[in-house]
């Protein structure tokens, strides 16, 4: 719609729209270094709120028919330091921790004498690949009942023998397909995808399932500084798929 | 002319929305196909009076600026909103992209594009990662908000690309790229413009959901499931920026090429002296 105005009043009108976008000017302050680093981490801390209230506890992830597995030499072995941290696997137990009823060590046979779970499930990696893989294990809801948890706490802290350690939600925690994983392929888990217990959780990237289990702590409080080992230096906390 | 307050009613009007937007004359003294009422029958007659005829009105008024308010502010702040996050979203991504550019299997892994680290934002994974799930929230709702000005607002007429504006593409196309002759300008945006604008916002709209299906894709399985899975969604998210990379160069040589006044109505609305009539 063209009109005509005089050349002040244009340039008066102009001045005045131009003031109105002052707005946008704000993000500028992500360009400004220092302050840049904690927007962001404000963000992720935004996402992983909304990731929380997203989060379904009974919408199961996809499962696939053995057909559609990648064979065993196709999963990939990822691991922070070193493939294989030396788990002394006739000794090895898992210590249970915090708000739990029954504290203590719980040897492998205790675990594996709880319902087992099969499941060929998507595993998606941070990095962006993802791979199609077969586990067995039991359920960690189950699990937390044999020790007695308290499982209106609010997170699970687990560390792991290379010193790798994770906290995840609890109600990540509880949901059905979340696996204390003892079986890939239905062979004993390998040294270098966690020997002999490791987390399995469709609901979760790669980086949440640690690896190596060592201990297992029920927690109500997220301790800054040890909410995760790739979480602390900048990750997203939640994690969730 | 002492037009200040004269409106022109029932005509979709953007300046009209200006409290001290002046209409033009010659468009006044022509409302013959709108109702005449008693007001702009007394404004018609003082017209006569004032001057001998409108043609003469035209010309006799040299100081009279043609302008035209093409861009509400709501569009302009969403555009820059979306420049902004579109820039942190692509260099943002590609640095993710470096973390696994493939998209094949992680084993054996082939490297499809190594991109130089001076493109990205965020210095490695976690960083990208974090410049990324903040600007989408920016991007989304930006985008979000734009789409339903434009709907609402009835502006989207403007640039939505329909079946009219096909037979009017090549022309264009021509005069840019073959040297043709300039098609005469009809409204604010000529056919090539609405389709490029058009197709941006059907990329915005695919990196938007694809984007949710790879941030949360056991929650939105259903959405997972419209794109051929996670694997499959990946490659849509990427060829999503692939198309606004050929958008953007396009567009920023356009905004190069048609000057000042073009780039400055984007920031203040006005444009001056457009190259269409009405």
């Amino acid at each position: 719609m063209v009109t005509r105005l005089d050349d002040k009043g244009l340039k008066r009108q102009s001045r005045r729209q131009l003031l109105k976008l002052a707005p946008v000017a704000a993000l500028g302050v992500f360009a400004a270094p220092g302050l840049n680093d904690r927007l962001v981490m404000a963000g992720v801390h935004f996402s992983d709120w909304a990731a929380g209230v997203l989060f379904r506890k009974q919408h199961l992830a996809q499962t696939f028919p053995d057909s559609e597995v990648v064979p065993f030499a196709k999963f990939p072995y990822n691991y922070y330091d070193v493939v294989d941290p030396g788990v002394d696997l006739e000794n090895w137990t898992l210590t249970v921790e915090g708000d739990v009823q029954r504290p203590g060590e719980y040897t492998l046979a205790q675990i594996q004498a709880l319902p087992k779970i099969r499941q060929n499930t998507r595993h998606v990696c941070v990095e962006g690949w993802d791979v199609i893989g077969s586990f067995g294990g039991v359920r960690i809801s189950d699990f937390l009942k044999l020790i007695g948890a308290n499982t209106s706490a609010r997170f699970l802290e687990v560390t792991c023998v290379d010193d790798y350690y994770e906290v995840l939600d609890m109600e990540s925690v509880l949901h059905p397909q979340s696996l204390l994983c003892y079986e890939m392929y239905d062979r004993p888990l390998d040294r270098g995808h966690g020997a002999p217990l490791r987390l399995q959780m469709p609901t979760k990237l790669g980086y949440k399932q640690a690896k190596y289990l060592d201990t297992f702590r029920v927690a109500n409080v997220l301790t800054p500084g040890k909410t995760g080992y790739w979480e602390d230096q900048g990750y997203s906390w939640f994690g969730g798929l | 002319m002492s037009d200040e307050e004269r409106r022109e009613p029932g005509k979709e009007d953007q300046a009209g929305a200006e409290k001290d937007a002046a209409a033009p004359p010659d468009a006044a003294a022509s409302a013959e196909t709108e109702n005449v009422s008693i007001e702009a029958t007394v404004e018609k007659i003082e017209m006569v009076a004032d001057e001998a005829t409108p043609e003469e009105t035209t010309a006799e008024e040299p100081e009279g600026i043609r302008a035209a308010y093409e861009h509400p502010l709501a569009i302009r702040i969403t555009h820059w909103v979306n420049a902004i996050s579109l820039f942190v979203m692509i260099t943002s991504g590609l640095r993710i992209f470096r973390a696994f550019p493939s998209f094949g299997p992680k084993i054996p892994e082939k490297v499809l594009l190594d991109i130089p680290k001076s493109l990205t934002l965020g210095g490695w994974l976690g960083g990208a990662l974090q410049w990324h799930f903040t600007f989408m929230w920016l991007f989304a709702a930006s985008g979000t908000f734009y789409v339903a000005y434009q709907l609402i607002s009835g502006h989207y007429r403007t640039l939505l690309f329909t079946p009219r504006d096909i037979l009017g593409v090549w022309p264009m196309v021509r005069h840019y790229f073959f040297f043709g002759p300039k098609p005469p300008a009809t409204g604010q945006y000529n056919s090539l413009q609405k389709l490029a604008y058009t197709s941006t916002i059907g990329l915005g709209a695919l990196s938007l959901l694809t984007g949710i299906v790879l941030y949360k894709p056991v929650q939105f399985s259903w959405l997972a499931f419209l794109f051929g899975g996670f694997h499959l969604t990946r490659i849509w998210h990427f060829a999503a920026m692939c198309g606004f990379l050929a958008f953007i160069p396009g567009h920023l040589i356009m905004v190069a090429v048609h000057g000042w006044q073009n780039f400055y109505s984007m920031l203040v609305g006005w444009k001056r002296d457009p190259e269409y009539q009405e």
